[in-house]
């Protein structure tokens, strides 16, 4: 699989070549520490939690190579299983939020197992089945409340410490969630076991000739892009006091999608920006209706004809170094 | 009142009926997914819309030049087929050397804007579409009522499918066709134009989905999203069966259905999933798909 989102993601070479996306990642932290000063704070958490996602979904895309149609399930499912640990069972909001994890995490180890059996286009068809299936699942099951949701959840506080009812202590928590997944996946991409699954993206068959057990590290890779996702989904979850059915449709999947894409796939910023941008054009054309899906579609098929490195991943090519 | 097992046999052969025609529609569009992936290399993702593009292109037909259903037959699919061909000439074809997941992506981002379009001008609601007169009514078969139109519509999806096998398998353009896909650049060294072979496919697959978006249109209504949901389950059955045989995609197709049928009769609740775990047991037991080949 030779993409031209390789060159971008190059394993940084000497220690110094580090140095720009350490002060990249500062101008990042320093950009969501005073923003809620300036910027409605649950725009910006909204934002996070979609920046999460998408990084989460960017380590499959851009650093294995697989594209998965129906991450949704694992945002939606943790929404649902978080909303209802804390709402019906009482849990604390961080015990709750970790339950919800948990639950992607199985669900993304099940679809995962299932999925790695094929390859590129038809796992991508195969992802977007099985979350299909999540979807109808969630549309059934009694304890989601169908179209209605899981209305009302309890924000309460964390740790026993921490009210999370204020919005700005509740704004550094999800703050905190997501530097700490961003900085989880961030490891994982320069660790070893990330320099093998690029070695898979790159030439599966000559990695297992090598002696690597591609379809292990693919599976580990794509729990933990699920984990990460069940994360993000069910700090949303908390944020918003609500699960629904809009974060388990294939319509989510796709927008993960969109936002890693605008991005810059296998790059390291590039989701982050990409959610920014995605979640504020939504804000904003809002009022349009259904206008929101053509200008998305516009934006897929501009993206993919004229503009495949992204956002970030086009300023990566005029600073010639990779971020 | 007749019982199967323990089900009365009216609403057994009934649901068995739905089966088939959902079945019809699985066959046609899975049989156009594979044949485009078999040239292009691409999913189309645009399948869904195109399909309800042709639904659309008979209400059109009817409302603003009184043509009605059976010109709609021959018409919508070869308009829609056209469009399928420009959009192959202006943007799909700059993909081809690229990794296969791009021309996934640039269709999904059609679908959206098609589907997108069209729910702005029509809402979410649908437009009727009425029976030809030819065909409403029904024939008493002793044991149920078959409506003649749903008679039809298993007839002709059932004599498209198998046409299109006849001419990829059988004819010596069909000949081409399959050189073109074990290897195309040999095939251009014998004289052949693939690239005009390649948007030629094209515009048949997206016809096939147009096709059957016109035996739709009187069954279900008209309406913007019709195809949305109906292409991951399209997907699925493709998964299925494998996108290795033409043969396959049909009976595939067919089989799917019905099954999805029975689970309405004997097992409602798993009706909508049935075809996903089907899919996922596939997957465990023979991952290349029932009629695919091992990669």
């Amino acid at each position: 699989m030779a993409t031209d989102y390789a060159e971008a993601s190059a394993l940084p070479v000497a220690s110094g070549a580090l140095r720009h996306q350490y002060v990249a990642f500062a101008l990042m932290v320093a950009f969501f520490v005073l923003a809620p000063f300036v910027v409605y704070p649950l725009f910006l958490m909204k934002a996070l939690c979609f920046a999460l996602f998408a990084c989460a979904f960017n380590l499959l895309i851009g650093y294995v190579g697989l594209l998965s149609f129906g991450h949704a399930a694992f945002l939606g499912s943790a929404g649902y299983v978080t909303a209802h640990a804390a709402k019906v069972w009482g849990w604390p909001p961080e015990l709750a939020i970790l339950g919800g994890t948990a639950a992607a995490a199985t669900l993304g180890l099940v679809v995962g197992g299932l999925a790695i059996r094929r390859q590129g286009i038809y796992f991508a068809m195969v992802t977007l089945a099985l979350a299909q299936m999540i979807y109808f699942f969630c549309l059934q099951a009694p304890f989601t409340h169908g179209e209605d949701g899981i209305q009302a959840v309890p924000r309460g506080t964390l740790l026993g410490l921490f009210d999370l009812r204020q919005t700005l202590t509740l704004y550094f928590v999800v703050l905190a969630i997501f530097l700490g997944g961003f900085l989880l996946i961030y490891r994982t991409i320069y660790s070893p076991f990330g320099q093998v699954l690029k070695a898979i993206r790159e030439n599966e068959p000559r990695a297992i000739s090598l002696g690597y057990k591609a379809d292990q590290y693919k599976l580990i890779a794509f729990v933990l892009s699920a984990t990460l996702s069940g994360l993000a989904g069910g700090t949303k979850a908390i944020v918003f006091q609500l699960a629904s059915l809009t974060d388990v449709h294939w319509t989510m999947s796709g927008e993960v999608v969109l936002m890693t894409l605008l991005g810059g796939l296998g790059t390291v910023f590039g989701p982050v920006a990409g959610a920014l941008v995605v979640i504020a054009l939504e804000n904003y054309l809002a009022q349009l209706g259904a206008w929101v899906t053509v200008v998305q579609g516009a934006i897929f098929v501009v993206c993919v004809l004229t503009f495949r490195r992204g956002l970030v991943g086009e300023l990566a090519r005029m600073l010639k170094k990779p971020l | 009142m007749t019982t199967v097992f323990g089900i009365p046999a009216q609403a057994l052969f009934g649901q068995l009926l739905i089966g088939l025609i959902n079945g019809s529609f699985y066959a046609i569009l899975s049989l156009g997914l594979a044949v485009i992936f078999g040239l292009l290399n691409i999913i189309n993702f645009t399948h869904g819309a195109q399909y309800m593009m042709g639904a659309f292109a008979a209400w059109f037909l009817l409302q603003y030049t009184g043509l009605g259903y059976w010109w709609a037959l021959l018409i919508a699919p070869v308009v829609v087929g056209l469009i399928g061909i420009a959009l192959e000439r202006t943007m799909l074809k700059r993909l081809y050397q690229l990794d296969h997941l791009y021309g996934l992506l640039l269709t999904f981002g059609l679908a959206l804007i098609i589907q997108g379009l069209f729910r702005n001008h029509f809402g979410s609601s649908g437009l009727p579409y009425r029976i030809p007169a030819e065909l409403t009514g029904a024939q008493n078969l002793g044991f149920m009522t078959l409506p003649n139109y749903r008679a039809w519509v298993i007839v002709f999806s059932l004599v498209v499918c198998l046409g299109t096998w006849w001419v990829i398998e059988r004819t010596k353009l069909g000949a081409y066709l399959r050189a073109a896909t074990e290897n195309p650049t040999l095939v251009r060294a014998f004289g052949v134009n693939v690239p005009r072979m390649i948007t030629l496919t094209y515009g048949f697959g997206v016809g096939l989905a147009a096709l059957a978006g016109v035996l739709a249109a009187p069954i279900y209504q008209v309406n913007p999203l019709m195809g949305a949901d109906l292409i991951i389950v399209v997907f699925a059955v493709v998964v299925i069966g494998g996108m290795g045989s033409i043969m396959g995609s049909i009976v595939t197709g067919f089989g799917v259905g019905v099954i999805e049928g029975l689970t309405k009769v004997f097992y409602p609740e798993a009706s909508n999933t049935v075809i996903f775990v089907i899919m996922a047991i596939v997957l465990l037991v023979k991952p290349a798909g029932l009629f695919g080949r091992a990669q």
